[in-house]
């Protein structure tokens, strides 16, 4: 159940967060394409919240999870809740969790319980999609222009020190058995490695990671998220489109 | 408990079944899209099983509300839509004839996988032909085209631009 929340919550802040690009992308194909992107996370959180809903039973739902929990309640990492930024801020969030999501997916589409198992299955096939895109926008900026390059470098300074948490798991991850943590670490690192490479950018040194947000614990962004996310269903509880 | 359909109401069925189609795509009825994998009775239920093609497809609420019409005028009381998510669909699944229908609505049709699905970063897909002129000498302009689905591409022979299916 906490493991679920914290999947789901985590591709529907980083949805959020996407879709306050909607019509203010740099040129329309890629407003399209993050859009789309965004729309797949949505479609993965409604799948892993409806799991979630029917763990804990009673009168949960999908929207009730998604919508009416309050801010401590929230299980994502602090990575997809900072500001989009610039667009190179925003592509490499979308990169870091793309290659997070892809390594933890493929593991848990091993997972003994199978609707996790299922869900992991079919997400993989989008993830791969949002991986590339991001890599390739990566890559493209971090070895283009002298401007776009030092905007990458800006937003890998901005954004590094919320990579550390997503390969810390917390216990309820590995409460199923099926993550082995330096498996993750090693394919996330990896992956990275070799795209910052190709973009000219330097794979960061150790340093200090925030830590919190897979505990409830969230940057001060969190709250102005969910309050624009929330709005509609505090103000009209159990409105429908 | 779980029974199969007689063999009159499977062809009545998947008759009407045929005429549920894709509201992003209406030339594709749902069996072309092999998004139907089973339909049986589940204690008096007439339940249809489906695959989702893109977890945030939207048009996905809008085909379960089709069937859902479709069966019910068919005369069926008791429906029921229920999802399946493994195997995930793929475009493999996608009848030749589905494949033809696209290519004359103008979309160019999904390869089939064993061709290709995950090119190297910055590579193009394997040649898309283009569903007007049949050219081969096409490129890509996005990755991401109208919906999920799609990838939008740009004929170089006669200058169409078009979505490709892409392969899933």
């Amino acid at each position: 159940m906490q493991l679920a929340l914290h999947l789901a919550d985590s591709v529907l802040i980083l949805a959020q967060r996407n879709a306050e690009w909607c019509g203010h992308g740099p040129v329309l194909e890629q407003d399209i394409a993050l859009t789309n992107i965004t729309l797949d996370l949505v479609g993965q959180a409604r799948s892993l919240y409806q799991y979630a809903a029917n763990q804990k039973g009673g009168d949960a739902t999908e929207d009730s999870l998604a919508y009416t929990r309050l801010e401590h309640e929230y299980l994502n990492g602090l990575l997809v809740e900072q500001p989009n930024g610039d667009w190179a801020q925003t592509v490499l969030r979308q990169f870091f969790f793309s290659a997070y999501q892809s390594a933890y997916y493929t593991q848990l589409e091993k997972c003994t319980d199978k609707d996790l198992s299922a869900i992991a299955e079919k997400s993989i096939k989008e993830i791969r999609y949002h991986l590339r895109w991001s890599s390739e926008w990566v890559i493209r900026l971090g070895d283009g222009t002298e401007e776009s390059h030092s905007r990458m470098v800006q937003a890998l300074e901005n954004l590094w020190s919320y990579t550390g948490e997503l390969l810390e798991p917390a216990d309820y991850e590995l409460a199923l058995g099926f993550l082995h943590p330096d498996a993750l670490k090693q394919e996330w690192q990896s992956t990275v490695r070799n795209v910052l490479e190709e973009a000219s950018l330097t794979y960061p040194a150790p340093a200090f990671m925030h830590t919190g947000g897979k505990y409830g614990r969230h940057t001060e962004h969190m709250g102005y998220i969910l309050s624009e996310l929330q709005y509609m269903q505090r103000a009209y509880p159990n409105s429908q489109w | 408990m779980r029974t199969a359909l007689n063999d009159t109401d499977k062809k009545t069925i998947y008759d009407r079944l045929e005429t549920v189609t894709d509201p992003e795509i209406p030339v594709l009825s749902i069996l072309d899209m092999g998004i139907v994998r089973e339909v049986y009775w589940e204690n008096a239920v007439l339940t249809v099983l489906i695959t989702p093609t893109y977890s945030g497809c939207p048009a996905m609420d809008a085909i379960a509300t089709g069937i859902r019409v479709a069966l019910s005028d068919l005369g069926f009381a008791k429906i029921k839509i229920e999802q399946q998510l493994s195997p995930a669909w793929t475009t493999d699944w996608m009848s030749e004839e589905g494949k033809e229908k696209l290519r004359g609505y103008g979309i160019a049709p999904p390869l089939s996988k064993a061709q290709s699905c995950q090119p190297a970063l910055f590579a193009a897909e394997e040649a898309v032909p283009c569903p007007r002129c049949g050219s081969w000498h096409t490129k890509r302009l996005s990755e991401f085209g109208s919906t999920a689905c799609k990838a939008l591409y740009q004929c170089q022979e006669c200058k169409e631009a078009f979505d490709y299916f892409k392969c899933h």
